[in-house]
């Protein structure tokens, strides 16, 4: 068997991060730039939580019986982080639904044309 | 989840799209729990695949846009920054400390005392909590000053039905 | 045509009934992971969006007219906006009572008292907030697509 380096899940995590940022910077559907930005908000975090995990540990909460917790540092700093992305995400949809009725299309490039025709 | 991540990218009907997303942050919070982090999971499982995919679906309802058209020749330089920057990013992760390493550095210099303080000081047993409220209180003061922010915002956008107003306004000029 | 009427109007009924059944709970839960923070996963924000959800269940189910009526547009606002005076209004307490800005010694006799006191006051108000921001953002979404 091969024998995977200790690091081979943040580099899964960082493949999705890539697949979110190509999202945002290919797609030309608004819409969809931020479905990428959430892939993108979500394995950032997934990074940071992987990096906080203890072999052997449980979860940070102090109870009888249990030595070893996970860090639950990265935990508070993901938790308002998480409010703070979907406050981001409310934000830019409501942005998208303006622009649709203003222009009357959700395509970027759509968008750019009536901009320099107009 | 790395299969659901390229769904996302090939899918063009939009509302498979934000079904995906949802099961997307589903998915998360069930690793989430894998990695001992119970509290994120469940802001995570409440915020992402509940709240949020509620205001995509609204969102395209508002749009009623439900394909989507093939975009121009954008593709290949975007494909080619994704690696690039990519592969410096797992080149910069090659010093990291192992998955579940004990003495990684971030174990190391605050957390020891908010773990073994945190009963005498505090008193309470999750850590998560008054790790959030009493030790880091100032962040999670801005939060709620963000939240705040986020919701004014959006009433400021999409508060009032000016298009109601607007279109009857421009029928009463026309015939004026 | 009276069969497919039939369909429709059975398919309503069940919402309505399972909604109306579950809604009650869904608020129950809501204010178990609010007070119970201290001892399990929880606390302000998980407990503020869940009872946003039932919320805008009941919104989606019975319309966003009924919804506006038992939540009128004052009580989203001022929830908003007195959520984050709690918590502030909390920091400048501590402030008169003699220590730093948000230290909750200083709220009791005892140092440990001050600090249960100044955390649950803390995650109501933030509580609080959430919900009435997701509520907020969920109705201007939603009541926006009327012609």
């Amino acid at each position: 068997m091969i024998e995977f380096p200790g690091q081979i899940i943040y580099w899964a995590v960082i493949v999705m991060m890539m697949a979110g940022f190509y999202i945002v910077i290919a797609q030309g559907n608004l819409v969809k730039k931020i479905v990428g930005l959430n892939v993108f908000q979500v394995s950032v975090f997934l990074l940071y939580i992987t990096m906080g995990k203890v072999s052997g540990g449980t979860a940070p909460i102090l109870a009888d019986g249990f030595d070893v917790y996970s860090n639950p540092l990265p935990h508070v700093l993901i938790l308002t982080a998480i409010v703070v992305g979907v406050a981001t995400t409310s934000l830019g949809l409501a942005l998208v639904v303006r622009i649709n009725e203003e222009y009357g299309t959700i395509e970027d490039d759509e968008i750019l044309k009536q901009e320099s025709d107009a | 989840m790395l299969v659901t991540a390229f769904a996302i990218i090939r899918i063009r009907n939009l509302f498979s799209v934000v079904i995906l997303t949802g099961l997307f942050s589903l998915l998360s919070a069930a690793i989430y729990v894998l990695m001992d982090a119970v509290d994120v999971a469940f802001t995570e499982a409440a915020v992402g695949a509940g709240v949020s995919t509620v205001l995509m679906l609204g969102t395209l309802a508002l749009t009623t846009n439900e394909e989507k058209i093939n975009s121009k020749g954008r593709t290949v330089p975007a494909a080619i920054l994704s690696i690039v920057t990519g592969s410096v990013l797992i080149y910069g992760n090659l010093d990291m400390p192992s998955y579940g390493d004990e003495n990684a550095p971030a174990h190391l210099h605050v957390v020891p005392r908010y773990l073994n303080n945190s009963l005498d000081e505090v008193g309470i047993p999750n850590v998560v909590t008054s790790v959030l409220a009493t030790y880091r209180g100032y962040d999670t003061l801005g939060e709620a000053f963000v939240v705040f922010t986020a919701a004014l915002g959006v009433l400021a956008i999409i508060g009032r039905r000016r298009r109601r107003r607007k279109k009857a306004d421009i029928e009463l000029e026309a015939k004026a | 045509m009276k069969r497919a009427e039939m369909r429709y109007m059975q398919h309503k009924v069940i919402l309505r009934v399972v909604s109306k059944f579950l809604i009650p709970f869904i608020f129950l839960f809501g204010f178990y992971v609010q007070w119970h923070g201290d001892f399990g996963p929880g606390g302000g924000f998980q407990a503020g969006v869940i009872f946003a959800a039932g919320f805008i269940l009941y919104a989606l189910i019975f319309g966003v007219d009924k919804t506006r009526k038992a939540v009128p547009a004052w009580v989203t606002r001022c929830g908003l906006a007195v959520g984050v005076l709690l918590y502030s209004g909390v920091g400048v307490a501590t402030l008169f009572l003699g220590e730093n800005f948000l230290n909750y010694n200083a709220l009791a006799n005892e140092p440990t008292h001050g600090q249960h006191l100044g955390i649950l006051l803390v995650e109501v108000g933030v509580g609080v907030t959430v919900c009435c921001a997701m509520i907020t953002i969920f109705i201007a979404f939603a009541g926006r697509g009327r012609k």
